[in-house]
């Protein structure tokens, strides 16, 4: 069974602090990890090349920094590894990521099963691996909670907000999982090891892909970025003072005046 | 395609340093230059105060005026609209009227004709109604195929998608069929009058900040939104609508991946999105026992309890409590956020709440921006004396306002 794994490198956003002052983002010493469900993505990739034999190939698109996070997807067990990195990447949206991963795949050629994260903590947008579907024309199933494996067909749970649902289908398939699905591996001593001696990662750009440059980063995203900013409101923000009786007393003063109480 | 600094109008003042939420920007002597980190977000370029900085895409054609009118997909399961179907309707009606064009609402399922009054009393001007015993579970392949047939026949120049595990696995889809973009998880929607253009507000970066996205050259404008965002609509059971059909021709297609059945999940303990009063709490509890304390104010007051995603990623309470962009979006008439210091992330997901309580040991702490009434205290000191005086109010009055 050969399996692709689509992987992204983030920043831990829940290290992320914003500066109150001045509205800026503080990013010093915000570590890059690999996407937390892309790690379930692997951990449930390693799994079935365990049952079943095969092949797991890591994918990511990023710079070349995020290569560290191919060598720790190496670690856990991966067997190959491929990063795309071009400028002509940069600022794609999801459709024009979706697009090179898609090329890519293309390019690495058979396959039967994709997996990736449900969502990136970066965006949480969970669009890339549907769209990804998309764009090479197989089935998707989102949200997968359980898996097994029955020869050439695949029966999953796609957790719903109200129980779930079983999906039956086809291989090749691209499946996005979420965190309740299992527990990611920590790499083993030798897994390290042979991660940093035996594996070289394989460095993609656009040239290597059979790409429409028009469909690539900036230029090939039909989104666009207009404005950020961190949020305002018009609460009143009143701190009550005085001491622990004064303040709970105030408080449920205030409560009872509202009738919430 | 790149990033371009004007460097005889750069005057060197670094606010584009500060303010890139890549650190791809650097100070080279007296120059600005640009790093391999950047991912053309653009953010400076529309900071920088002596414009300096310049982002060019190429300019493309498009056909946007043939594409006219606000459409919403509508989700139903078991043959009942979900909430989030009537506040898109109703959102969606506001953003129809702000461009002086038609609402439309967009059904799939299995005898579900009888819905289209409800839609049509929240807003709608016409529902696309479509309808077949293979459409009663949403199924990717067969609502993915309809709704291309469909928008490429009636052209909608918005199209708005409910942000649920279906709607977020049907927009993708369909986004990259039609080949045009697609803006996750809204809070916020408005039309640019001047450009006619749908202006798409979302918490970005983890939620640290918030992003406003356009999709200017392609059509239709998609974008999902988050249940519990938008404010349904007054009914106006005397509204007047036209139902169309339309015939989803399913035998043409070959499904691959089929539902096999849907299993539904004993009742929900938790109900954040239906709580009158929620008590949650953060990760200044410190510990899982912490839980235990906002239970226990919980029951007196007759709340539900919440948690921030840090409580739920140390394991100290179930996801189902979570609150923020990652977990539920609530608005009941009072929260009180104990130990949660404010980031966006969780504000994304209360901050339309009615009034606000923030209990938190840093007095500079995010969250009581956002409160009503801010007590500046230990979660362990504050919230035991308030459980006193609540008991005390319910002694005095003999009852308490739970529902």
């Amino acid at each position: 069974m050969d399996i692709i794994v689509c992987v992204k490198q983030v920043p831990d956003t829940n290290e992320v602090k914003i500066d109150p002052k001045k509205g800026t983002l503080i990013r010093d010493g915000i570590p890059s990890i690999i996407n937390p469900e892309d790690k379930n993505a692997l951990e449930a990739a390693l799994r079935l090349k365990e049952a079943y034999q095969g092949k797991v190939t890591v994918l990511s698109m990023g710079p070349p920094q995020a290569e560290v996070a191919l060598k720790e997807a190496l670690a856990m067990g991966a067997d190959e590894a491929i990063l795309l990195s071009d400028r002509a990447f940069a600022g794609s949206d999801t459709l024009a990521t979706s697009y090179t991963l898609a090329r890519a795949i293309e390019k690495i050629g058979k396959y039967d099963l994709i997996f990736c994260g449900r969502q990136a903590i970066d965006g949480d947008t969970a669009q890339v691996g549907p769209e990804l579907a998309e764009h090479l024309n197989i089935p998707q199933i989102t949200y997968v909670r359980d898996i097994k494996v029955n020869g050439s067909t695949i029966i999953v749970q796609k957790a719903l907000e109200d129980g779930y649902a079983v999906v039956k289908s086809p291989l090749p398939v691209l499946l996005t999982v979420i965190g309740e699905l299992n527990e990611p591996r920590y790499p083993s001593a030798k897994g390290i090891v042979d991660a940093f001696r035996k594996h070289e990662i394989t460095f993609w750009t656009a040239a290597d892909l059979n790409v429409d440059k028009a469909r690539l980063g900036l230029d090939g995203s039909p989104t666009q970025v207009v404005k950020t900013f961190t949020p305002t409101n018009d609460r009143s923000a009143e701190i009550l003072h005085g001491d622990l009786d004064q303040v709970v007393g105030t408080l449920v003063g205030k409560l009872k005046a509202k009738n919430l109480v | 395609m790149a990033l371009q600094i004007l460097h005889e109008q750069c005057i060197g003042c670094g606010v584009c340093i500060e303010k890139c939420p890549f650190d791809a920007l650097k100070m080279d002597g007296d120059r600005v230059v640009v790093c391999e980190s950047c991912t053309l977000c653009g953010a400076c370029v529309r900071i920088c105060p002596v414009e300096a900085i310049k982002l060019e895409k190429k300019k493309q054609i498009n056909n946007n005026q043939d594409y006219l009118g606000v459409w919403v997909i509508v989700e139903q399961r078991d043959r009942q609209l979900l909430k989030v179907a009537l506040e898109l309707v109703s959102e969606g009606r506001k953003l129809a009227d702000s461009l002086g064009r038609s609402l439309s609402a967009v059904l799939l399922g299995d005898e579900v004709e009888k819905l289209t009054g409800e839609l049509i009393a929240y807003g709608a001007d016409k529902v696309y109604l479509i309808e077949d015993s293979q459409l009663n579970n949403y199924n990717t392949e067969s609502y993915v195929a309809i709704l291309e047939k469909l928008v490429q026949q009636e052209k909608p120049e918005i199209l708005l998608i409910g942000a649920t595990h279906n709607g977020r696995d049907l927009a993708p889809r369909l986004s990259a069929r039609l080949g045009t973009g697609l803006t996750a998880d809204c809070t916020e929607l408005a039309i640019d009058q001047e450009k006619g253009v749908l202006l798409q507000t979302r918490p970005a970066f983890g939620g640290n900040l918030m992003a406003t996205i356009v999709c200017p050259n392609h059509r239709p404008q998609m974008a999902t939104v988050r249940p519990g965002v938008m404010v349904k609509a007054e009914v106006d059971n005397q509204r007047q609508g036209e139902v169309i059909k339309f015939d989803p021709n399913l035998a043409e297609l070959a499904i691959k991946a089929q539902v096999q059945e849907v299993v539904k999940a004993a009742k929900q303990q938790v109900n954040l999105e239906e709580a009158r009063i929620i008590v949650s709490g953060g990760r200044g509890l410190k510990k899982a026992d912490g839980f235990k304390l906002l239970e226990e104010l919980a029951e007196i007051m007759g709340a539900q309890v919440g948690s921030s995603r840090g409580c739920v990623d140390n394991g100290w309470i179930c996801h189902d409590h979570q609150v923020g962009q990652t977990g539920k979006t609530v608005q009941p008439d009072l929260y009180i956020a104990c130990g949660i210091s404010g980031a966006i992330q969780h504000l994304a997901g209360m901050t339309n709440s009615k009034m606000i309580v923030a209990i938190n040991k840093d007095a500079n702490a995010p969250i009581f921006q956002v409160a009503d009434y801010g007590i500046v205290g230990d979660v362990y000191t504050v919230v035991p004396k308030l459980i006193e005086e609540l008991r005390k109010n319910k002694e005095v009055f003999g009852t308490t306002a739970a529902r």
